[in-house]
């Protein structure tokens, strides 16, 4: 099977999972109208939170593509060879990204097409869960130590989270 | 830079958004449904059965739940409340912002089926791991 024919068919499959689930969402809404509607309010106030990230990370990667080579390096930078280089890119990458997960995907899918270590990526995806604006929030509520323990333990082990992630996705082969 | 190489990588780029468009949607669709089921779990009692039991249970809650980190802190107020223990809501808190089940179809889009199970399985172990460690250290500490 061609490329072309292989992301149609995958296509297709998101188009399907798409359908399934506004006919869930037509099932709930004949069962609980009204928890449908608020649901639906929701589902409003999540793309409006994400559609300024979806525009920042399309600029990102309309700026790869434009700038020849940007690609290829960050792949480098976090290829297999990349050491104690790439946890921190990722890490700290992970860390510094902000907003909801979905628009990374894209940059991540080229990332991994260009190279990554999958074990990166997991790290990269770890580390995304400590929200640096939220911190203060969490002192609040649960004291500094707390805080303190919480994070520098979630940084930390995206480095094991990574290599088995990594180990157990690679083990029969790539994808 | 021609404007044909502008408008050429525009369009390589947007087709890239294209693929994952219908599964972001649904994702997102399938989580808003989630965001009112999670408090409603928790207040019809699946928590306050023993540690273990009850870690488990936040474990597979927070795995489920999707929304910003403060709404996992309210929660987490809720469960405090509710009489349990802070390994519990550690595990709670660390699950939500860690593991996510409901987005994995719009994750293994973009990077694979075989990466985003492993990674949600091993975030959804390492959530009882950390809770553990934190708290057992700050017991510990105190």
């Amino acid at each position: 099977m061609n490329n072309e024919a292989s992301t149609t068919k995958s296509n297709h499959g998101a188009w399907l999972f798409l359908g399934g689930t506004i006919g869930f969402y037509g099932l709930v809404f004949l069962i609980d109208p009204d928890y449908a509607a608020g649901s639906f309010g929701h589902f409003v106030d999540m793309v409006k939170n994400i559609l300024p990230i979806l525009v920042l990370v399309f600029l990102l990667l309309w700026g790869f593509e434009l700038i020849g080579g940007i690609k290829e390096k960050l792949g480098e930078l976090s290829g297999h060879g990349s050491g104690l280089k790439g946890w921190l890119l990722a890490i700290g990458g992970g860390i510094l990204s902000h907003g909801p997960i979905y628009p990374w995907y894209p940059l991540l899918q080229h990332l991994r097409e260009q190279g990554t270590r999958p074990a990166l990526l997991a790290a990269f995806l770890y580390a995304r869960s400590i929200k640096l604006p939220w911190l203060p929030l969490m002192v609040h509520y649960f004291g500094l130590s707390y805080t303190l323990f919480l994070t520098v333990a979630i940084a930390l082990f995206s480095i094991p989270h990574g290599w088995i992630v990594e180990w157990l996705a690679d083990r029969e082969g790539p994808r | 830079m021609t404007k044909a190489q502008l408008l050429a990588s525009a369009r390589k780029s947007l087709r890239g958004f294209g693929r994952l468009a219908p599964i972001l949607v649904a994702v997102l669709l399938l989580a808003s449904l989630l965001v009112d089921l999670v408090p409603r779990l928790i207040h019809m009692g699946i928590l306050g059965h023993g540690t273990l039991a009850d870690m488990l249970g936040a474990d597979l809650i927070g795995s489920l739940a999707t929304g910003q980190p403060i709404v996992s802190h309210l929660l987490a107020g809720e469960l405090s409340k509710a009489g349990l223990d802070l390994y519990s809501i550690t595990t709670f808190i660390v699950a939500w912002v860690t593991v996510g089940f409901i987005p994995m179809p719009a994750e293994a889009a973009a990077l694979g089926w075989r990466f985003a199970l492993w990674r949600n399985v091993t975030a959804f172990a390492f959530a009882l791991l950390i809770s553990g460690l934190t708290v057992t250290l700050l017991d510990w500490l105190s």
